[in-house]
């Protein structure tokens, strides 16, 4: 049996974290991954924490949370890597992710994500993205903009929604 | 003035129900917020309060209010708005067989009091009655099955987990909900949350469990915020925590996001995620009924499963038997999504046939074109023709139509569908979301991408088609679970149904 997942804090197993480059950014770090520490499995909401607060997971925020959750860093390495939402570099100011699954597929979903990636290529203020489905099936073509779910999305459609945006 | 009811469920709002909800309040009129009532090609609906009942004005935009309450807001015709009547005697609508979906669309979501009103919470003081043995013998003589897409029989997990002994156990709801054409779970939480929470609760008693968590993915933001309210207020009454409703029962709630990963829908993947591991799945066994969650005995169930446990407790296991065809009884949520004229959701006794689904209630394509073919059963599941659209909504007739009912999505498209292309997407799709720990679903996959591009390009067509039947052996048979096992089922049933698409070089 692999214990009951509650983290206690037992003696630290390797070298203390090298002095991280945000030193505030480092105590809250700390602070969200002590405050979760209590969970059984604590690491996803604590990643998730961090990124809503940082925008992504920096290189200095691994060695923190595996030491104050007494992992090695190659396991929250390693977590961190597995799932899409940890993203590792910090977020654009606009995101435009598409969904390329079958239902949206089936209308149409393919050569918007290539118009859309195409329309942006140039500009380094908009990220567009994939993922697939959002649960809007029916309602397809589908996206996340900046974070709010739209349906029966087209060129047009995110022309207008992106009309104010400054980069 | 009448009261307005304005859908709050997250496909009502991507195409503009909170603008409509905005413009109303602004004017002045009290709005309220209800689920939607899967009729989702009329979104946003908007509907009127009216002595004989709720009267719906469909596919609404902001800058139709002022003419919407010009109109005297009494229920009647207003000019360039599409009345549609009351809204429950909709035909659509009132032809389905709302069991699960009682209560979706038509009361306030997070609202406990109507919740009680309307039935809920009966589940569970019924179940609260009974000793846990009989609780699990009430889910067992329903006949339920997990709607997750496997299949198997609710009654007969619970009992392994009833039966096992350890310090602690625990129930885990699997709302990942991954597969593309469907929205079921995400609809039921945002629109009835209690439900779920009532079943949960009903499968604590049952199995002897003090903790529950359910996994409910990031792509989801809308649900996890209206389940957190909702466990808030299930708290704050009763419902939840120690000594719920003044029985021994106590039982703990908490929501777990997940992030982004397709694969941690596999219950033991979605452990590991869980745990904080990588979603990497485990061999089975052991099975999670036995060692589950941190090893300890587990309920896994999606959300249509303990979202049925409710009525079955509240009516009996009989009555819920009673409906339903063969070995699948009761009803089944359908999600008719893609290429269709009148998505939404369908709940409706097994049994019903997929032409029924798609042409009668689904109306065919949104594009006008003819029905070509169905994806049913999500990623993993088979492209059926139009031919075989007689074939019975039941995990049996779907079996032997070597085609299977997984999460109960139908995905429609029109003959400008490319099944070739699909297939190739299959393959695709899983070298993105493989979770890497076996090689003929890691390798095969990738391997399957290249040997179709080289099919459609009409490189060495003949040897590449027994190259890519022999890889779907492969991963068939050699696969650890069902990602890599069944990603050959789209791929198969689109070369067996549409050969004319694999001839290759041909646009
Ligand atoms: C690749 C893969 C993805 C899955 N995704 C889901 C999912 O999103 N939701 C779900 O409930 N079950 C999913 N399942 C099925 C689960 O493994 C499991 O059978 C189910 O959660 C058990 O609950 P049930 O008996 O109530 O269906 C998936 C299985 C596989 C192989
Ligand atoms: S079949 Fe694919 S997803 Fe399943 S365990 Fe193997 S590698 Fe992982
Ligand atoms: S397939 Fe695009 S939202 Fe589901």
């Amino acid at each position: 049996m692999r214990g009951d997942g509650r983290v206690r804090r037992g003696p630290s197993g390797g070298p203390p974290p090298a002095v991280p480059a945000d030193a505030a950014r480092a105590a809250e770090v700390r602070a969200i991954t002590e405050s979760s520490r209590s969970l059984r499995g604590p690491l996803l909401p604590i990643l998730h924490t961090v990124v809503e607060r940082f925008g992504y997971v920096s290189d200095d925020d691994i060695p923190m949370i595996a030491d104050v959750l007494n992992l090695s860093r190659a396991d929250v390495h390693g977590v961190v890597s597995f799932y899409h939402d940890f993203r590792r570099t910090p977020a654009p100011s606009h995101t435009v992710t598409l969904c390329r699954a079958e239902a949206c597929q089936s209308v149409g979903a393919g050569a918007l994500y290539a118009a859309t990636a195409e329309r942006f290529s140039e500009d380094s203020g908009v990220e567009v993205g994939e993922v697939f489905c959002l649960g809007n099936c029916a309602l397809g073509p589908a996206g996340m903009i900046d974070g709010r779910l739209h349906g029966r999305l087209s060129s047009d459609r995110i022309e207008a929604l992106g009309e104010g945006w400054t980069r | 003035m009448s009261t307005v009811w304005v859908s709050a469920d997250s496909a009502a709002t991507s195409v503009g129900a909170d603008e409509v909800a905005e413009a109303l309040a602004v004017a002045g009129i009290t709005v309220r917020r209800n689920g939607s009532r899967g009729m989702l090609w009329l979104e946003p609906l908007v509907e009127v309060e009216t002595d004989d009942g709720r009267v719906g004005y469909a596919n609404v935009a902001a800058v139709d209010i002022p003419a919407l309450i010009a109109g005297g807001l009494d229920g009647g015709e207003v000019d360039g708005l599409d009345r549609i009547g009351v809204v429950a005697e909709y035909p659509w609508l009132a032809r389905q067989h709302r069991v699960s979906f009682a209560r979706v669309g038509v009361t306030e979501p997070t609202d406990l009091t109507a919740y009680i009103d309307n039935g809920g919470y009966a589940g569970l003081a019924r179940a609260l009655s009974l000793a846990p043995e009989q609780v699990v013998t009430e889910v067992t003589t329903s006949g339920l099955r997990g709607r997750g897409g496997a299949g198997f029989p609710a009654g007969i997990k619970w009992e392994t987990v009833r039966t096992a002994t350890a310090d602690v156990k625990f129930v885990c709801c699997n709302a990942d909900e991954g597969d593309s054409g469907t929205f079921a779970d995400r609809m039921l939480i945002e629109g009835d949350p209690f439900t779920l929470i009532e079943g949960m609760t009903i499968a604590a008693h049952a199995v002897g469990a003090t903790e529950g968590y359910i996994y409910l993915r990031s792509e989801y933001p809308a649900a996890i915020a209206v389940l957190r309210r909702a466990i808030d207020i299930a708290y704050a009454r009763g419902y939840l925590g120690a000594g719920i409703q003044g029985s021994d029962l106590s039982f703990d709630l908490e929501v777990r996001v997940g992030a982004g990963a397709y694969i941690c829908g596999e219950e033991t993947s979605m452990l590991e995620s869980l745990e904080g591991k990588r979603g990497e799945v485990r061999a089975k066994p052991p099975i999670p009924a036995l060692q589950g969650f941190f090893g300890r005995p587990t309920v896994v169930n999606n959300v249509l499963t303990l979202g049925a446990v409710p009525m079955i407790l509240a009516d009996g296991g009989e009555a819920y038997a009673a409906l339903g065809v063969g070995r699948s009884r009761g009803t089944q949520v359908f999600q008719l999504a893609g290429n269709v004229a009148r998505g939404g959701i369908v709940e409706a006794d097994f049994g019903v046939t997929l032409g029924e689904l798609i042409n009668d209630f689904g109306g065919g394509t949104r594009s006008g074109r003819p029905v070509r073919a169905a994806q049913v059963g999500g990623p993993l599941g088979a492209y059926l023709p139009a031919a075989r659209f007689d074939v019975p909504m039941d995990y049996e007739a779907l079996a032997a139509a070597d085609a299977m009912l997984g999460h109960g999505g139908i995905v429609v498209f029109d003959d400008t569908m490319d099944a070739s292309a699909m297939a190739r997407f299959a393959m695709e799709f899983c070298t993105k979301e493989s979770c890497g720990k076996c090689t003929p679903c890691r390798v095969g996959s990738v391997r399957g991408v290249e040997v179709i591009d080289r099919i459609r390009a009409g490189t060495d067509r003949d040897a590449n088609l027994v190259l890519l039947q022999d890889l779907c052996t492969t991963m068939t048979k050699g696969s650890l679970c069902a990602m890599g096992g069944l990603t050959p089922m789209p791929v198969q049933s689109a070369l067996t149904h549409f050969p004319e698409d694999f001839t290759g070089g041909t646009p």
